[in-house]
């Protein structure tokens, strides 16, 4: 997301440090209160499903706004005005998505990972694993760009430019997650996550208020103001500046479209918190408040970005151009806090850095805790063990895979400093989107469907992807790809989901029909049943 | 002998939870064609069904507004708010809305049917 570094020249440094060590004792806090509760494999990997659905409303907006939403949206209206605006009505509305056709009935019929509920009526050896290398890969993807994203965001809040120290940012992020996920577990995360969704809305309710009054709550002319300030005019406010240029350039913006709004009901790190409730009611609920709070974070963006472009020097040369926009929103909040060099402007810029940090945290700490629970759940406990695992072994093996993932997520986020990675989340949707939404809906839906599709679908989507990714401008032939001196790239989109979302329901299709298994549709009635009624559904624990 | 009598326990143990489980197994069968169950499925259906196409719709029309109807998106609308800006915001509102009539078309139609299911379940089973 970004590669410059331009160090924050104003602020209070000492204040924004202080912040953050309030943020790192807080989360420490919550951390080992909730690992005396960690008893059962129900509580580590789905907080004993005793979180209300209020609570795990926040937690899936805690999960969900990344610091590429916080930051990255805002700073992409910012600099680009209305098409920075397009990945928030994705991300939102595919909340529908996860609300009407997966967030209950998976609830119901799964148990701690997103292979559970695909297990349920097929072979497991082969479905586990091909649900547990997607929801790694998924999870990886996902918080490598995270991590990356953490050295240069803690880097460019506390003003530090030197690469030593910039290392030092992602092991001690890194760390951190480690500590979060090996002893708090899914309770002590989704309390960190609960704390840092609060800290989000208030923060950003706070600049969206300031920045309003600066134009007597009137919306047109804010935008007004935004539109002449950036220097080109009423077209700020209109579709093209960011997408769409050309022919090639539409149809990526509708394969991102496409891939943003099927992927999150395909994301494991949301999945799972589905199961963190007591109910199928609950878990609903969850995703309504979910919506209301990720929809109104999307719509204060709105104004934080409009806001930027009208009150900060967005130019060519400026810290938020070469910041990509990241450094946007928190020089926006020093900017209504009173500007540069006064109390309310050091005191906005630090809390406002302290939310962007809370937030890097609680992303992280989510993805973890979701490959290494199908590590140990799927990969040791069902394929390697056949299901005889101990609780008590399965409990050492999904801290020991937490502490594996956060030292390969450290020792790979180093080194990707110098790439651009940008593209990573957006891959992942795209994965979540072909692999996992194909076998989740069908898994649900069809009765026909079988353990060949299964693996089919998520295999095929899968590879289609992360293939048609590397022969893209992304991977080779511009000044920006991966491989900058070479040229292998023949697929001209840099979002592969307009093809391989096709693809990966095509692949469960194609792979149910050429098998004659038919084991599978003897428990579809029973999926049925016990995903609408909850006839038989996990319950929650009691202490 | 003294090590069959375990061993006998938990051969009992064991046939008896796979009766359980196969009688288990039996109910779901047997609910999954009963009037009950099919009512809830066809509720369940018959909105999640239409509202996922409707708002597939909406918002892929959206998309390729945003990429081939450029003119009719900057129209202005009252200010310096154009087509664009409230075609947007309409998406949120739209995703409010259909979540709020999900919500109520679940607490009505579908929760006390499904708790009554699972209610007839749990008796018959035991659980």
């Amino acid at each position: 997301m970004i590669n410059l570094l331009v160090p924050m020249a104003t602020g209070n440094r000492a204040l924004t440090i202080g912040l953050f060590l309030v943020v790192v004792a807080l989360t420490l806090g919550i951390t080992f209160w909730a690992s005396r509760q960690n008893k059962t494999t129900a509580d580590y990997y789905a907080g004993g499903r005793s979180f209300t659905g209020f609570q795990n409303g926040l937690a899936i907006g805690g999960d969900y706004m990344s610091a590429a939403s916080f930051l990255g949206i805002s700073g992409s209206i910012a600099l680009y005005g209305y098409d920075g605006f397009l990945y928030s009505i994705g991300f939102l509305v595919a909340w529908l998505v996860a609300l009407l056709l997966v967030a209950e009935l998976l609830r119901n019929s799964g148990r701690y990972t997103m292979a559970d509920q695909l297990a349920y009526r097929m072979r497991q050896t082969p479905v586990r694993s091909a649900a547990a290398s997607s929801t790694i890969v998924v999870s990886i993807f996902y918080l490598l760009a995270q991590m990356v994203g953490a050295g240069s965001l803690v880097g460019l809040l506390l003003g530090v430019t030197s690469p030593g120290l910039k290392n030092l940012v992602i092991v001690g992020v890194g760390v951190l997650m480690i500590i979060y996920v090996t002893f708090g577990g899914m309770k002590g995360t989704t309390w960190v996550q609960i704390v840092k969704a609060v800290l989000l809305m208030i923060g950003t309710l706070l600049i969206t208020v300031l920045v309003l009054a600066k134009f007597g709550f009137n919306l047109s002319e804010l935008l007004g103001a935004a539109a002449e300030k950036s220097g080109k005019g009423a077209a700020f406010l209109e579709p093209g500046q960011l997408y769409g240029k050309d022919l090639v350039g539409k149809f990526d913006f509708l394969s991102l479209g496409l891939a943003l709004v099927l992927g999150t009901a395909g994301l494991p790190h949301i999945l799972i918190r589905f199961y963190t409730t007591p109910t199928a009611q609950a878990a609903r609920k969850s995703v309504l408040w979910a919506i209301g709070l990720i929809g109104s974070f999307y719509l204060m963006t709105l104004v934080l970005g409009f806001g930027a472009a009208a009150l900060v020097d967005t130019s060519k040369g400026s810290e938020v151009a070469t910041s990509s926009g990241n450094a946007a929103s928190p020089l926006l909040a020093q900017a209504v806090g009173g500007g540069e060099g006064t109390l309310g402007g050091a005191i906005l810029l630090a809390a406002i850095s302290a939310v962007a940090f809370a937030t890097i945290l609680a992303v992280v700490a989510g993805l973890t805790l979701t490959s290494a629970s199908s590590v140990a759940h799927d990969l040791y406990a069902s394929v390697f063990k056949k299901g005889q695992a101990s609780e008590k072994s399965e409990l050492i093996v999904v801290r020991i895979a937490a502490f594996a993932i956060g030292a390969v997520a450290i020792a790979l986020a180093i080194p990707a400093q110098r790439l651009n990675i940008a593209f990573l989340v957006a891959l992942a949707f795209a994965v979540a989107a072909s692999a996992n939404l194909p076998a989740l809906i069908f898994n649900l839906f069809w009765r026909r469907f079988n353990t060949l599709g299964a693996t089919c679908s998520i295999y095929g989507g899968l590879i289609c992807a992360v293939v048609l990714v590397i022969f893209s401008p992304v991977g080779s032939g511009t000044a920006t790809s991966l491989a900058p001196g070479m040229d292998f790239a023949w697929f001209p989109l840099r979002n592969p989901g307009l093809v391989s979302i096709p693809f990966g329901f095509l692949c469960g299709i194609v792979g149910t029909l050429i098998s004659k298994d038919t084991s599978s549709q003897l428990r579809y009635d029973e999926l049925s049943v016990r995903s609408l009624t909850g006839a038989g559904a996990e319950k929650a624990t009691v202490h | 002998m003294a090590r069959s009598k375990p061993g006998a326990r938990n051969a009992r143990r064991n046939a008896q939870a796979a009766g359980r489980a196969q009688h288990q197994a039996d109910v779901y069968t047997r609910m999954a064609g009963e009037e009950g169950f099919l009512e809830l499925k066809r509720r369940y259906q018959r909105f999640a069904f239409p509202a996922t196409i409707a708002f597939m719709v909406w918002y892929i029309t959206y998309v390729i507004c945003n990429n081939w109807a450029r003119d009719f998106m900057r129209t202005p609308v009252i200010g310096n708010i154009n087509v664009a800006v409230v075609f947007g915001l309409l998406q949120f509102a739209s995703t409010f809305a259909i979540a709020f009539f999900y919500a109520r078309h679940a607490g009505k139609a579908l929760d006390p049917l499904a708790e009554k299911l699972r209610l007839d379940f749990e008796k018959e089973t035991g659980q």
